[in-house]
C-alpha cells in the first residue's frame, strides 16, 4: 500500500517531491490521530447518557462532567489538527 | 479559489510599526474584547441596589456562576479568594473568543497563540505561587515524589510526575484553546467561502449547493457559540482544579483533615463509647 502511495506522489509529474510527501504526511497526521479521540469521545458520551438513562436526578451533575470530559479528550484531536498544518508547512 | 493557511496567521502593523508593541488588527480586537468585558462589569455594578434588577442581575448571575460553581465547587471554602482572578479568565476568555461569531469581526482574538499562551502562563505562576506560599519548598518534593507509594515505583513515577505537572499543564492549556479557535474559525471560512463563490462569484451549476453551505455555515455560527462557552469554562475550570489541588497537596491533605477534625470526633467518640455499655 505504501510503495503504491509512493509511486502515485511520483506519477504526479515531478517525481517524489517534498511538497508530495509533506501533503501525505500532513494527511496521515490528522487522520490517525482523530481516530482515538473519536472512539473516546464516543465512549465519554454513551456512557453519560447510560448514567442519565439509569438515574435521571443526577442528569445535571451528569452533563456537566460529560463536557469536561469531551473539551479534555477534544483537545488531544485538536492538537492533532494544528500538528497537520506545521507538518504541511514544514514540507516546503 | 486559493487557500493560504498563512494569511490565516500573519497581518499588516496598523501603527507603531516595527516595534515590538505593532498595533495590528488583531491587536486592536484584543483591546476591543477587554474594552467589552470591563464595560459589561462596570455597567453591572454601577447602581449596587441591594436587589438587583435588570443589568445588574445579569452581571450578578454570570460572577455568582463564577464564583459558586467554579471556584467554591473545585477548590472549596477557600476558592473565594481565587473567584476575582476566575472570573476575569472566564469572562476576557469568553468576550475574546465570541469576536469569531460577531457578524463584522468574525476573528476570534484567542486564534492567535500569543493570547492563549500568555493566559496559560499566568495560570502557571498563579498555581505553583499558591502551591509555594502553602507548603512552602516542599510542594516541589510533594509533587515529584509523592506519598504512600514503595521505593522501586518511584523510578517511573516521578518523571511522568514532573513532566505531567511541570510541563504538559500549560502546554495542553494553551494549545487546548488556540486549536478549538483556529478549527472553528477554519471551518466557518471554509463554509463562508463556499457559499460566496457558489452564490456570487460564480454563479453556475454548483449555485443551489451554495444555499446547503450558507446554511451549514448558519449551523455551525451556533455550534461555534457553544464551543466557545465550554472552551471558556474548561479553561476556568481546569485553573480552578490546578489551584486547589496545588493548595490540597499530595499526603497532607489527610494530615490537615485530621488536626481540624479531632475535637469534633473526640467527644463523638466517647458519647458512642459511653453509649455501647
Amino acid at each position: 500500500m505504501v510503495n503504491e502511495l509512493i509511486t502515485f506522489a511520483q506519477e504526479g509529474g515531478g517525481g517524489m517531491t517534498d511538497v508530495g510527501l509533506a501533503a501525505i504526511g500532513a494527511g496521515l497526521v490528522y487522520g490517525l490521530g482523530a481516530i482515538g479521540p473519536g472512539i473516546g469521545i464516543g465512549l465519554v458520551f454513551g456512557s453519560a447518557i447510560e448514567a442519565m438513562a439509569r438515574q435521571p436526578e443526577t442528569a445535571g451533575q451528569t452533563r456537566a462532567t460529560m463536557f469536561i470530559g469531551f473539551a479534555l479528550i477534544e483537545a488531544l484531536a485538536l492538537i492533532g489538527f494544528v500538528l497537520s498544518f506545521i507538518v504541511l508547512g514544514a514540507g516546503g | 479559489m486559493e487557500l493560504d493557511v498563512n494569511e490565516l496567521f500573519f497581518w499588516d502593523p496598523i501603527a507603531l510599526e516595527g516595534s515590538a508593541l505593532a498595533i495590528n488588527r488583531v491587536v486592536l480586537l484584543m483591546f476591543i474584547a477587554a474594552l467589552a468585558c470591563m464595560t459589561f462589569f462596570v455597567i453591572g455594578a454601577r447602581r449596587s441596589a441591594l436587589v438587583p434588577k435588570g443589568i445588574q442581575n445579569l452581571v450578578e448571575m454570570a460572577y455568582l456562576f463564577v464564583r459558586n460553581n467554579i471556584a467554591i465547587d473545585v477548590i472549596g471554602p477557600e476558592g473565594i479568594k481565587y473567584a476575582n482572578y476566575l472570573a476575569a479568565l472566564f469572562f476576557f476568555i469568553f468576550f475574546s473568543n465570541l469576536l469569531e461569531i460577531v457578524p463584522g469581526i468574525n476573528f476570534p482574538v484567542t486564534s492567535r497563540m500569543a493570547l492563549p499562551a500568555m493566559l496559560a502562563l499566568i495560570t502557571y505562576f498563579v498555581f505553583i505561587i499558591v502551591g509555594i506560599s502553602k507548603h512552602g519548598f516542599s510542594y516541589f518534593k510533594d509533587i515529584a515524589f509523592p506519598p504512600g507509594v514503595p521505593t522501586w515505583v518511584y523510578f517511573l513515577l516521578t518523571p511522568i510526575e514532573i513532566f505531567s505537572t511541570f510541563i504538559v499543564r500549560p502546554f495542553t492549556l494553551a494549545v487546548r484553546l488556540f486549536a478549538n479557535m483556529v478549527a472553528g474559525h477554519v471551518l466557518l471560512t471554509i463554509f463562508f467561502l463556499f457559499t460566496h463563490d457558489f452564490l456570487v462569484h460564480n454563479i453556475g451549476p454548483m449555485s443551489p449547493f451554495g444555499l446547503v453551505t450558507l446554511l451549514v455555515a448558519s449551523a455551525l455560527i451556533l455550534f461555534e457559540l457553544l464551543v466557545i462557552s465550554l472552551q471558556a469554562y474548561i479553561f476556568t475550570m481546569l485553573t480552578a482544579s490546578y489551584i486547589g489541588e496545588a493548595i490540597a497537596g499530595h499526603g497532607e491533605h489527610e494530615e490537615e483533615e485530621h488536626s481540624t477534625a479531632e475535637p469534633v470526633t473526640e467527644t463523638e467518640g466517647l458519647a458512642t463509647a459511653s453509649a455501647s455499655h
